[in-house]
């Protein structure tokens, strides 16, 4: 018999039927109800081609063809696995989810103050934690968007942190996702959960790990709610498998003084594609969105970020740097959007793309778009190749050919470094940049 | 002899600039090389430090035993042959010490010599840096990023005084300074001036010469040397002009 083979959706409500029936006592939470509206969401949409304007450059066709398995499963590894992506032996906060699931075991957290929750999103569903319905799906739009719909038709674990007005939080939160993905290809979806209280102050290591080359897709969503002069400085890292797909996506509400940081450092995954959406909904704060992807060979990498400037006195700093080898392709597609009523905005944005080989491509498109008339704006992208005038200057110092190659790709790309601020982090950085190109 | 140039021929895009330099530098020695705009000075820098946009279409170089044309940029400077830029290059994200520490490095590894350590570098840095009284936080800065044009000409005699070259050639180094900022530099280079090396100044204006006195000046027009002569030379071009030369070379039986 002739038996067709399911297609990517109908692999995915399969999947659903399933996860249902292991839900057990849950299927009566409100969290449900949401999954299974998200379901029909999802059944509803379609993936995106290139035909639909913010996915022309990138192509996930490919996906239709994949089969992944549902991960809901524990699984154990040992603390090797792990502790190689430590930025600092000291960690304090430290939180891992393998292949999506929260592992006690690899997690450790120390001194935590009074009144702040840094927990799973398994463990606060089943004690009905009441921050999951009063935030869960609260930025991000759940229709028409594929992806998200998929995440969230599967909310089963992730991270949420809470920290409530007045507190600053002195160590950083390393939330590690650690992927380790065989025989079976997992479709991991973490869901996350950032809540920054009145005049508190975090900083949150969102990192995506393998150690293998094992193929998995990791559709992750994050949700992130600054209040009032609440500060978050947020780094999201991917390290991994080079057979893998990421799709990521951010969401950000920013209320009034709050301060917003994000640094994106990417080596890239065998298909990337990650989205910021920033909303200010408080007039007088600011958000800096950094990015730095540096990708090989056949990698694919999408950065695509919007900044929505939608009341007064706001500023925004954007900067993208991507570094381009190999057959590699990359896109940046950064919006920022001034609202008619958001006057005294000051909102930069640029993209710098250098290509080392001549068979990479990069697609960049800076946007602008300003309805409001008394504001600061400006956008740019530049794409090129190593500076030859300095690269000559170098040699004539006594520095070779490869060395002075390596010093000015480390420069460019340090440059969107050197603005965190946990200078373990940043050492880590560094040295992630040194072994990929010296 | 450190440094021996015969009937060197070069052209950029199918023009030729030089045309047949000839020019003997030994070591302890300081040449002026001056001439009008355009004349093909610049160049004669660019060739000696390996630029790689000109092409030698006849002659060669001779740098203490070695044929020169045939090593990159890179083994020129370990060789010990240094420029000093006309417009050196800001390097945004690479700091002094950076550049430096690398490029000793290399030409210590090149020459089989350790490397320094921390200690010793930046005590060599130290010290040369009050040279050309350059204020210890451009160390730590980006390369040239945001330096004066001033600046920017101490920085490239500092990079001299630290990598200690055979053969230095300054290209233009004393345009665009003011008199102090002239003083310092010709200072520096008149520091290092030694019997172990030779410098090769490369120069619009007879100005840099008061500071830096030559042994030999050459004029360079349209791509050869025209007149050899004393620290002399400068005073009576200064006088006459250049036009003193060019008309000279037109009276000049072909």
């Amino acid at each position: 018999m002739n038996q067709r083979k399911l297609t990517f959706k109908e692999l995915c409500l399969k999947g659903f039927e399933e996860f249902e029936k292991n839900l057990n006592g849950e299927k009566n939470h409100p969290v449900h109800g949401y999954r299974k509206k998200s379901i029909q969401h999802f059944l509803d949409s379609d993936i995106p081609t290139i035909k639909n304007e913010e996915w022309k450059y990138t192509n996930v066709s490919f996906l239709s063809k994949e089969r992944f398995e549902i991960s809901t499963k524990k699984s154990d590894f040992s603390f090797d696995h792990i502790s190689k992506f430590l930025f600092d032996n000291l960690e304090h906060n430290l939180v891992t989810f393998v292949n999506g699931v929260y592992n006690k075991n690899l997690s450790k957290l120390l001194d935590i103050q009074p009144g702040v929750q840094i927990l799973s999103i398994a463990e606060a569903i089943k004690n009905g934690n009441p921050l999951i319905e009063k935030y869960l799906g609260h930025l991000v739009e759940n229709q028409n968007n594929f992806f998200t719909t998929l995440n969230s038709s599967f909310i089963y674990d992730g991270a949420l942190i809470y920290v409530p007005d007045g507190k600053a939080i002195e160590e950083t939160i390393h939330l590690i996702f650690y992927q380790n993905s065989f025989p079976t290809k997992s479709l991991i979806q973490p869901r996350n959960i950032f809540i920054v209280g009145k005049n508190s102050q975090v900083s949150i290591l969102e990192h995506y790990v393998s150690d293998t080359d094992t193929e998995y897709f990791t559709n992750t969503v994050t949700e992130i709610f600054v209040d009032e002069n609440g500060v978050l400085d947020h780094i999201k890292l991917q390290e991994e498998s080079l057979k893998s797909v990421h799709i990521g996506r951010m969401d950000i509400s920013q209320k009034r003084n709050s301060i917003f940081s994000s640094h994106l450092i990417s080596t890239g995954a065998k298909f990337s594609r990650n989205e910021f959406n920033s909303r200010f909904d408080g007039e007088n704060a600011e958000s800096t969105l950094n990015g730095l992807f540096m990708i090989d060979g056949d990698q694919v990498f999408d950065a695509h970020t919007l900044i929505d400037h939608a009341v007064p006195h706001c500023n925004s700093h954007e900067h993208y740097k991507g570094i381009l080898q190999g057959n590699s392709i990359g896109v940046f597609n950064g919006k920022v959007m001034v609202r008619p009523d958001a006057q005294k905005t000051n909102a930069f944005q640029e993209n710098n793309t250098i290509l080392l080989s001549d068979s990479a491509t990069m697609n960049t498109k800076p946007q602008l778009e300003i309805f409001a008339d008394d504001v600061k704006c400006s956008h740019g992208a530049t794409i090129g190749k190593l500076n030859e005038e300095a690269k000559f200057y170098l040699k004539s110092r006594g520095i070779g050919q490869d060395a002075a190659n390596a010093i000015l790709i480390h420069a460019f790309a340090s440059e969107v470094i050197k603005s965190i601020k946990i200078e373990a982090l940043r050492d880590y950085l560094e040295k992630i940049i040194t072994r990929k190109f010296n | 002899m450190l440094l021996e140039i015969k009937n060197l021929h070069a052209s950029i895009n199918g023009n030729e600039i030089l045309k047949g330099i000839d020019l003997h530098v030994n070591f302890g020695e300081v040449h002026a090389i001056m001439g009008p705009n355009g004349s093909g000075k610049s160049t004669l820098a660019s060739i000696l430090a390996g630029r790689e946009d000109y092409e030698i279409t006849e002659g060669e170089i001779c740098y203490n035993g070695k044929n020169l044309l045939e090593l990159a940029p890179e083994d020129r400077a370990r060789e010990g042959v240094f420029l000093a830029f006309q417009y050196p290059v800001e390097i945004p994200g690479v700091s002094n010490t950076n550049l430096l520490k690398t490029a000793l490095n290399e030409i210590r590894k090149y020459r089989g010599e350790e490397e320094l350590d921390a200690i010793e570098f930046l005590s060599l840095l130290k010290e040369k840096s009050k040279l050309v009284d350059l204020d210890q936080k451009f160390l730590s800065r980006s390369v040239n990023e945001g330096f004066s044009g001033g600046e920017k000409k101490r920085n490239e005699i500092f990079q001299m005084a630290v990598l200690n070259p055979k053969l230095a050639i300054l290209d233009e180094t004393d345009s665009g300074l003011d008199i102090d900022a002239l003083r310092i530099v010709a200072n520096g280079v008149n520091k290092l001036r030694s019997k172990e090396n030779a410098i090769v100044l490369v120069t619009h204006y007879q100005r840099l010469l008061n500071y830096i006195v030559p042994d030999f000046v050459h004029v360079l027009y349209q791509g050869k040397i025209v007149k050899s002569g004393s620290k002399e030379l400068a005073l009576e071009l200064e006088e006459k002009g250049y036009d003193w030369i060019k008309n000279q070379k037109e009276e000049m039986p072909v």
